[in-house]
């Protein structure tokens, strides 16, 4: 029962703050919300037994990249964005059609629901079983997305490197 | 006990708000972090998947995506950055061109 209060809880503040992100029109409304949502799922992640999960997205997700979110917004000085007008005929078809398609999805998944979920406390993803399954089975995707984590630091530094300062190294060689 | 399929439902609500912010936002930002919100719809059904079939390979699958978004965030800031110094604009309507 405790379970289903918090799932319900949570799960409502999550989709409160998507919601919330949607609806904002300033970016760094947004991204506070997207903050909410994250800080939410984590919950969701304790609930359903995945504490390594849980706390690598407050630390990476809650934390990292949306700091870098925000830094960005802050040091592009984003303002209000102005909204243009979509056409009625696709709000008209498009809403009706998104409702009905999510309920006959839900609908389904109700009816065909597996087995439960996990108890309340208990944390099958315990960091030292992740980690083994991390370093044996899952070696070699490991190095694979080291190397592209490699490469995404290259690009964004060279990305963002301004093309002035590139110029006179070119010129001295 | 929660059953999986509210797992899954709660999973397809953000992800369907992460493609219409998608669709309906004009700044670059906020569209970026609509798909980050999409990334972690996807997350919650990996979890929920692996809690259901007593599996921790969809946990370790979590950690990839994550660290696959870090480094899209990573990357796509410094384009929106290099963006904006050409353009002056985050709207993405005036933004048609690939070309710098």
């Amino acid at each position: 029962m405790l379970h289903l209060v918090l799932f319900l809880v949570f799960g409502a503040i999550c989709v409160a703050g998507a919601i919330n992100l949607l609806a904002q029109k300033h970016p760094i409304s947004s991204a506070l919300s997207l903050v909410v949502v994250m800080a939410s799922l984590a919950v969701e992640y304790l609930l359903l037994g995945a504490e390594f999960v849980a706390a690598v997205q407050v630390i990476v997700y809650a934390g990292a990249v949306m700091v870098l979110f925000v830094f960005v917004i802050m040091l592009l000085n984003a303002g209000e964005e102005e909204r243009t007008s979509g056409s009625r005929i696709a709000l008209l078809l498009g809403v009706p059609g998104v409702l009905a398609g999510g309920l006959l999805v839900a609908w389904v998944l109700i009816r065909h629901s597996g087995g439960n979920a996990v108890a309340l406390g208990a944390l099958p993803g315990f960091p030292k079983t992740i980690g083994n399954l991390l370093f044996h089975e899952f070696l070699l995707p490991f190095e694979v997305t080291s190397i592209l984590v490699l490469i995404a630091i290259m690009g964004a530094v060279v990305l963002a490197s301004r093309p002035e300062a590139q110029e006179p190294a070119r010129k001295e060689n | 006990m929660v059953p999986t399929s509210y797992y899954l439902i709660l999973s397809g609500i953000l992800f369907s708000c992460g493609v219409i912010g998608f669709l309906i936002k004009r700044n670059i930002i906020t569209i970026f972090m609509s798909i980050e919100l999409m990334l972690n719809g996807v997350n919650l059904s990996f979890v929920a998947f692996a809690a259901q079939w007593h599996h921790l390979s969809g946990q370790v699958f979590v950690f990839f995506v994550m660290v696959v978004a870090a480094a899209e965030a990573a990357v796509g800031l410094a384009i929106i950055i290099a963006v904006f110094r050409t353009r002056e604009t985050l709207n993405v309507d005036q933004v048609n061109l690939l070309k710098l």
